[in-house]
């Protein structure tokens, strides 16, 4: 048994590290690959669609032809709905958890609710909308009903990223803060916030940019199939580029397929615009960072 | 020995026991003399640092199961659930064994105390940080850098900008839980030297990170041995007659 436990290896183990960081190599990089792939195949296919009159025009032609402003529009508007009601509720939520919350029964049935909300699928979101806000409180099929269904939706991911930030900056800084007759709120609002926000506003990018690209939760509560004007107040149904997609991909018979990737390509476009932002945001504050 | 001084806080039959059962102190009473260095020193678990953090109330934030007796500071009993604690901790100040600078500049670090107490002009903000780091002997080195960073400058200025923070609100009591521990020799001799300078103005409560610490700084020494006060004396009484048979095997370096 002893000479066999210090026996040499097969392989020795320089070689194994070797080999060993290879497979990883390859390994990340196959995960790379399919995003690569997939936005040079939609740049490649959208571009050629997008003009001026594209982006800034209406559809014509039962959307055959023309631009997709109010779908443009619409996301914006949504993307931005979202934001007022989810915003303010999850970070408030988030610094509640992280900061005030005893760790109790109660906490954990609550933070068990929010990992909770985070598994539910869109489309059931999409009902739960219909069913509350286009129907029980009569919103109607809105951007406001729209952008509490994609709030409620975008909430969970919000609090738990809140949480998080908040929890990474070190304890040693509320005690001295407190220490030095600070309240727990002015430490929180002085120190803590300020040294968490770029945790929390990547959350809640990262958050907002799931909301926009989302179809099922608008697809029963605000949005239309076909409106080519612009919505003018939050009570007006509106178009917006995911369920567009879906219904020039699937519902027009004839469609030019350079306006399906046009569309596809406008959408990711906004989308990773706000990742760009997020990581810019993130790599300025580790940057920046003290501790 | 002196005359009876002035007693700054009264500690009396104080008992502390954290949520987990641990009894961190028992029927401690003590008498801390103003203006002067007093040490509180005696092995790691002994319960200095509970003690200090009681006086200040810090220990709100950590989970203590039961206190009772109490402990007198201005007339008030600092125990008193009903007492005004921001007010309390801007009068106990106290530094931590590490170096913490808040993650602002150096000048804010200073200011911040006051800013929280509600002081906005700036003149004024700006000659209260330049006395506490000229009485925390920092000023000299940070003067032309006021807005860097404060993690930018070395521990041991760290430690004196921690000190200088303190000293802003101009407290009355200023406690220091090891504060060289972390520290070079050079910096821990101008902390040192410092404390000395500030006990005449200020009731400094030291906790030592060591022995030779403790009877070089101690104007007044208490001696601490899990979670009991084993005895307290003025001056250097302790290092050099200790009553108790285990002070004296403490100080003698024959365990700890």
């Amino acid at each position: 048994m002893e000479s066999r436990r210090f026996s040499r290896p097969l392989i020795p183990p320089p070689v194994q590290q070797t080999l060993g960081f290879w497979l990883m190599r390859i390994i990340s990089l196959v995960t790379v690959l399919p995003i690569v792939a997939v936005i040079l195949y939609i740049i490649v296919r959208g571009l050629p669609a997008i003009h001026w009159e594209f982006l800034v025009g209406y559809p014509r032609e039962g959307m055959r032809a023309g631009g997709i402003l109010p779908a443009i529009v619409g996301t914006f508007y949504l993307t931005l709905g979202t934001a007022v009601v989810a915003v303010p509720l999850g970070v408030s939520a988030g610094v509640y958890m992280a900061e005030y919350a005893p760790d109790n029964r109660w906490t954990r049935l609550i933070r068990i609710a929010i990992i909770n909300l985070a598994g539910i699928p869109s489309v059931v979101y999409g009902l739960f909308g219909l069913g509350l806000f286009v129907l029980f409180l009569g919103f109607g099929t809105s951007i406001l009903a729209s952008s509490l269904t994609l709030g409620i939706m975008t909430l969970p991911v919000i609090i738990s990223t809140t949480e998080e930030a908040l929890r990474a900056v070190p304890y040693s800084f509320r005690v001295v803060s407190i220490s030095l007759g600070a309240t727990r709120w002015e430490t929180i609002w002085r120190i803590v916030l300020p040294q968490s926000l770029p945790g929390i506003l990547t959350g809640v990018i990262l958050g907002l940019e799931r909301a926009a690209g989302e179809t099922a939760p608008i697809l029963f509560t605000g949005v239309a199939f076909f409106l080519p004007r612009l919505p003018t107040s939050p009570l007006d149904a509106t178009m917006a580029l995911p369920y567009h997609i879906f219904v020039i991909s699937t519902q027009v018979p004839g469609m030019p397929v350079q306006i399906q990737y046009g569309t596809v390509l406008v959408l990711l476009a906004f989308v990773l615009t706000m990742n760009l932002i997020a990581t810019l945001i993130r790599q300025r504050a580790r940057a920046r960072r003290q501790w | 020995m002196q005359p009876a001084q002035d007693v700054k806080i009264r500690i009396e039959h104080l008992q502390v026991r954290y949520s987990d059962g641990y009894e961190s102190l028992r029927d401690v009473s003590l008498d801390i003399p103003a203006n002067q260095v007093n040490v509180l020193f005696g092995p790691a678990g002994g319960g200095k640092s509970t003690l200090l953090r009681v006086l200040n109330r810090l220990n709100d934030l950590s989970d203590v199961a039961a206190m009772s007796g109490r402990v007198i500071f201005n007339g008030q009993n600092i125990l008193d659930p009903n007492i005004d604690v921001v007010e309390l901790r801007r009068k106990i100040g106290i530094v931590f064994s590490r170096p913490v600078p808040l993650p602002l500049t150096i000048y804010q670090n200073v200011s911040y105390p006051l800013e929280i107490a509600g002081e906005r002009r700036k003149s004024r903000l700006d000659e209260a940080v330049e006395r506490a780091l000229r009485q925390a002997v920092l000023w000299d080195e940070v003067y032309d850098r006021l807005h860097d960073p404060a993690t930018a400058i070395s521990g041991g200025q760290q430690q004196r900008l921690c000190l200088a923070r303190t000293l802003v609100l101009e407290p009355e009591v200023i406690m220091l839980d090891e504060p060289t521990s972390a520290l070079d020799p050079v910096s821990t001799a101008k902390i040192e030297a410092l404390l000395q300078e500030l006990s005449e103005r200020y009731t400094i409560v030291l906790v030592p990170h060591n022995v030779q610490q403790a009877a070089r700084m101690a104007d007044f020494a208490a001696f601490f041995l899990q979670g009991e006060l084993i005895e307290a004396a003025p001056g250097k009484e302790l290092f050099v007659n200790p009553k108790d048979k285990r002070t004296q095997d403490y100080v003698t370096g024959r365990f700890g």
